[in-house]
């Protein structure tokens, strides 16, 4: 039980900080590299929490996929060593004040509420059990899903492509 | 202090989300707001997992987190087509400049 509270202690630092890296660094590369760290370290917190599937689809997804996404619209847009750090109509201690806010407020939340925690042993087996499940219980959300990727290739083609004259 | 609860999961989710917040409201680099967004979604993602694995038990909380996966990389996708779109209108990627919708 030690080693876990002391690996889930460094995955919740990786994240946090990789976190903080997004919202404050100057260097939008940066900003790139902390949310790798941060999307790593919350795959780990789903081990952690014996959702193995889910942790694997993360790599895949969010750091295979969706994570070289943002580093290509990194290098084809801006400069790297651009500074636009603050938005002039919140300004930065706008955007402060909203942080301690809601964050406070959502950790004040998530100590005090009374959860009605279950003694229920979590899943083993979770990739059948979800297979079973996509198919079961939740197929139309699945096929649902489907169809908003279809809808989701199309349109990412119909936006980024070059406009093309008909004379 | 050395047993995980539901507590430590949330409290992580709820910090991870006030960054993103941040992240949304004070940058102005587009890209850079994309990034706040995908930090709440993740926020979300872990607090549902948590939920899952504490109180609901079963799977229901990962094959939930599961569909976000699938809406984030959507959204990523049709974000950055936008940005690229606007980037070669207007050689310009800052939010607060983007106020025309065509040329």
């Amino acid at each position: 039980m030690q080693t876990e509270f002391v690996i889930f202690v460094f995955l919740a630092l990786a994240t946090l900080i990789g976190a903080a890296s997004v919202a404050l660094s100057r260097n939008i590369f940066w900003s790139a590299m902390g949310l790798l760290s941060s999307l790593v370290g919350v795959g780990g917190l789903y081990v952690l929490l014996s959702a193995d599937f889910v942790a694997v689809t993360q790599v895949l997804v969010y750091i295979g996929g969706v994570l070289v996404l943002i580093i290509f619209a990194v290098m084809l847009t801006s400069h790297i060593e651009d500074i636009n750090v603050s938005n002039r109509s919140l300004g930065l201690v706008g955007g402060y004040a909203v942080f301690f806010v809601t964050a406070t407020l959502l950790c004040f939340v998530a100590i005090w509420a009374p959860w009605k925690l279950t003694d229920q042993a979590p899943v083993t087996e979770t990739t059948a059990a979800i297979g079973n499940g996509l198919l079961g219980t939740w197929l139309l959300p699945f096929e649902i899903a489907s169809v908003v990727l279809v809808a989701t290739l199309v349109g990412a083609i119909v936006i980024a492509r070059k406009e093309v004259k008909a004379d | 202090m050395a047993h995980l609860t539901l507590n430590h999961f949330l409290v992580i989710g709820a910090l991870l989300f006030g960054f993103g917040m941040l992240a949304v409201v004070t940058r102005r680099n587009a890209v850079a707001v994309l990034m706040g967004i995908e930090l709440i979604l993740n926020a979300a993602n872990l607090n549902l997992v948590a939920f899952g694995r504490y109180v609901a038990g079963g799977i229901s909380g990962q094959v939930f987190s599961l569909f976000v996966i699938v809406l984030a990389a959507a959204e990523a996708a049709v974000g950055l087509a936008i940005i690229l779109t606007l980037y070669q209108m207007s050689r310009n990627i800052d939010a607060s400049q983007a106020t025309t919708l065509k040329q």
